[in-house]
């Protein structure tokens, strides 16, 4: 094992988890509870179980009872049980602080790089235990590419930013191939057109909305199985929004994709999934248009209404 | 009174003007029933009176004791007698430093000679005039401007912005003695140098090979016979700095990366400031380690190893101006590799990169920059450092750039052609102000592109 990789593994320390198997379905409608969110809140802390349908057969990421904290004293995850399916958007949504980001960065063990987190419970990608000993984080985000909210290309040259993950990884045999590769991640990142004299000239000078879609060109380059993106569109205008949500929707065929976002329209306009958290739990789970249209948990649907958060 | 108890009691005065200031403000603010409200802090009305009161004053102070004594010392050369005068000017300046000795020393009675007696009484008076003419025209002035000042203070006057335009005006005073003294420097030299190439050609000097200005001075008093040649002196220099460079840039930066990357944030807060401590050491102890302990340790060990290490040598020197110069790249590599936003090694290992390949593939070209101005600063340093290679490197200038013998730089020889007793017009001494001119030329010009660089740094991730 490399260097690196022991580093990061510090301030990990695996817990085996409590396999206890709930069963889905467990129901608390916001018709039948009582029309009070603190104690709908105070339920949820009894028994974080989401209402909906949290789990699939043959998910591509299986994850049970995840608790991540920050600390001795800091729990920003509590019990969350979820599957992700295959080839699916699954959009995250929730109020500001209440882990969407946390439980996203579990899935390809970025937490790793917070000294202090731990995370327990059972993750797993394709039925691999993700935080398994013999796990090796950096491959494992080779498998799973990751889209910050801030673009983040590096100070390097548009072509570089692509192939950084292919040199990296030794993907390409030799330079007629990383070409290849490089044009061929530009073009399903839908830039290709707009870079293709300039390749060489620096990500930086590209305007916010095209520095997006070069970091998700840098991250389908390594051909990853699923990409996580925390609010990806958050800092670019409608009309760059919109490409990346057209985007999203064709990286759907060869990609599982996990969203977080604050806009419940987009939410609704790219995702098939919707998972609802809050103040740390996970509340609700289910079709995206079941989520906005019928939602079941009181706290869901005041949220979706705009009642907070 | 003389200067200091003069200077307490317009303290005293400042602060009782400030103190009289606040109160008049208060007091007209609030004889109006609130309605003129005060423009400014009543603090601000206490600054401003008190500035009244001693800006002029303090001027006037510093004024009159510059002019004090040459003005009296012309008063009194003139009325000495004519014959005086008439033996010769030389004289007359010999008579009056006779007086002022005099005077210092309180030993007029003794004194014989009638007209050296008179001119030492004469001169008594005058000060004792001046001095009380001085404490008159001061209090006077402070006191005055006092005045004035307090009947200012009415609820419309700014004084916040004319305390702030005070405050302006010492900032750029400050800043400017400091310029001025660059300037005043830099120009002393530039002359210097000047009467040196009057006497030692410019190409000569920058393109000989030959240096040994104490040959020059004895052959002739003109000197310029070709033996202030300076490039056996930059080349030591160079070597010289180049070993210092060559141990403290791999050494400094990876311990920059380790600190900046690797290193938990307690043992880092224990760490930097540790290798900061090596800034701190006295040039003159790294001067003697290297002289006494590394030098003899190199002879030694070129001995067993064949080799032939002279006792002073330019490694010796180089090594341990290396160790010196540490913190200066860590600690600047440092901040520039903080300063590489998170989002940057997110990125990275997002992508699956392991942290030595997040540091080299990105972390080290973002902060390069950064990195390189370090490095040039930390040259510069390297150039310009004289005690290191006073005390390990030896005088002789040989043209060589063998790291087992001994050299001399600029530094060194500036020194040597300075010390003990010097005409300060020979070339020899004049020498020394053409060199220091050209290292002064040679860190600027690296402290710019540094300077430049490091600017070029910054605008990047802004
Ligand atoms: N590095 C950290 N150290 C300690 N606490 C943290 C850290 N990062 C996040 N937290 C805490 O964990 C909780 C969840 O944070 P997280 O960033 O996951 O929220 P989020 O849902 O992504 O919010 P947002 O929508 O604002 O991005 C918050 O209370 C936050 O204060
Ligand atoms: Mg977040």
């Amino acid at each position: 094992m490399s260097f690196a990789t022991t580093s990061l593994d510090t301030g990990m320390t695996k817990q085996p988890h409590s396999s206890t198997e709930t069963a889905p379905g467990n129901m608390r409608r916001a018709t039948t509870a009582p029309l009070d969110i603190e104690t709908v809140v105070e339920e949820l802390k009894e028994l974080p179980q989401p209402v909906g349908m949290p789990l699939l057969d043959d998910p591509k990421y299986h994850t049970r009872d995840v608790s991540v904290f920050y600390n001795e004293t800091k729990q920003a995850i509590f019990n969350v049980d979820l599957d992700i399916g295959r080839n699916e958007v699954i959009a995250m949504i929730g109020p500001s602080g209440c882990g969407k980001s946390t439980y996203l960065r579990c899935l390809n063990r970025m937490n790793d790089t917070i000294s202090g987190c731990r995370v327990t419970g059972e993750l797993l990608l394709d039925g691999e235990d993700v935080y398994a000993r013999s796990q090796d984080p950096v491959l494992l985000r080779a498998r799973v590419g990751m889209v910050f909210q801030k673009p983040n290309p590096f100070p390097k040259s548009i072509y570089d930013n692509v192939a950084y993950g292919p040199r990296l990884h030794g993907l390409a045999n030799n330079r007629a191939e990383l070409d290849e590769i490089v044009e061929d991640s530009l073009t399903k990142a839908g830039l290709f057109k707009e870079v293709k004299d300039r390749l060489n000239l620096p990500g930086t000078g590209l305007s916010g909305g095209q520095q997006q879609r070069l970091c998700i060109a840098r991250a389908i380059a390594v051909s990853p199985e699923v990409i996580l993106m925390d609010e990806p569109t958050s800092a670019l205008d409608p009309i760059a929004t919109g490409i990346i949500e057209e985007l999203i929707d064709t990286l759907r065929q060869s990609f599982t994709i996990c969203i977080v976002t604050h806009s419940m329209q987009q939410a609704a306009r790219i995702s098939q999934r919707t998972a609802y958290f809050h103040m740390g739990y996970l509340v609700e789970v289910n079709d995206t248009n079941t989520v906005f249209t019928n939602p079941e948990h009181l706290l869901t649907e005041n949220y979706i209404t705009g009642r907070f958060g | 009174m003389n200067t200091s108890s003069l200077l307490t009691l317009l303290l005293i005065l400042g602060l009782l003007s400030y103190y009289l200031g606040r109160k008049k403000s208060l007091a007209v603010s609030n004889g109006n029933r609130g309605q003129h409200r005060l423009h400014s802090l009543p603090d601000y009305y206490g600054y401003l009176v008190a500035v009244w009161c001693l800006l002029p004053a303090l001027v006037v102070l510093l004024c009159w004791n510059m002019l004090n004594t040459p003005l009296i010392t012309h008063a009194v050369s003139n009325s000495l007698p004519p014959e005086v005068h008439a033996v010769s000017p030389v004289n007359a300046g010999l008579v009056m430093g006779n007086v002022k000795r005099l005077v210092a020393t309180r030993s007029i009675a003794t004194e014989t000679d009638p007209v050296q007696k008179a001119a030492a009484e004469k001169y008594l008076d005058l000060q004792a005039f001046s001095r009380i003419a001085r404490t008159l025209v001061v209090l006077a002035l402070a006191i005055g401007g006092f005045l004035y000042g307090w009947k200012r203070v009415n609820p419309q006057l700014r004084a916040r912005n004319q305390v702030e335009q005070v405050i302006r005006g010492v900032m750029i005073l400050c800043a400017s003695i400091a310029i001025l003294t660059t300037l005043g420097i830099i120009l002393s030299v530039l002359f210097e140098s000047l009467r040196f190439f009057h006497a030692v050609p410019v190409h000569e000097f920058l393109f000989g090979t030959h240096w040994s200005p104490q040959t020059a001075i004895r052959a002739d008093q003109v000197g310029g016979s070709g033996s202030f040649g300076a490039i056996p002196l930059f080349v030591g220099t160079l070597l010289i700095s180049a070993i210092a460079l060559l141990v403290a840039v791999p050494l400094g930066l990876m311990a920059a990366i380790y600190l900046s990357e690797y290193a938990t944030p307690r043992l880092r807060s224990i760490a930097k400031p540790a290798l900061e401590i090596l800034a701190g050491i006295p040039t003159v102890v790294y001067g003697f380690f290297a002289a006494l302990t590394v030098a003899p340790l190199l002879r030694d060990l070129g001995g067993m190893a064949g080799l032939n290490v002279a006792s002073e040598s330019a490694l010796a020197a180089g090594l341990v101006m290396g160790i010196m110069l540490i913190p200066f790249m860590s600690s600047l590599s440092d901040d520039v590799i903080n300063a590489v936003p998170q989002s940057m090694r997110d990125g990275s290992y997002g992508m699956g990169a392991t942290q030595s390949e997040t540091i080299r593939q990105v972390i080290i070209p973002a902060a390069l920059p950064g990195i390189v101005g370090a490095f040039l600063l930390a040259a510069s340093r390297a150039i310009g450092e004289t005690m290191i290679v006073v005390m390990a490197a030896g005088l002789s200038a040989r043209l060589t750039v063998n790291p087992l013998e001994a050299v001399t730089t600029v530094t060194v020889q500036i020194v040597t052609l300075l010390t003990g007793d010097q005409e300060f017009d020979s070339p020899k001494t004049l020498a020394a102000f053409a060199l220091g001119l050209t290292l002064f030329i040679l860190t600027l010009i690296l402290n710019i592109v540094a300077l430049h660089i490091v600017r070029r740094y910054r605008e990047q991730y802004e």
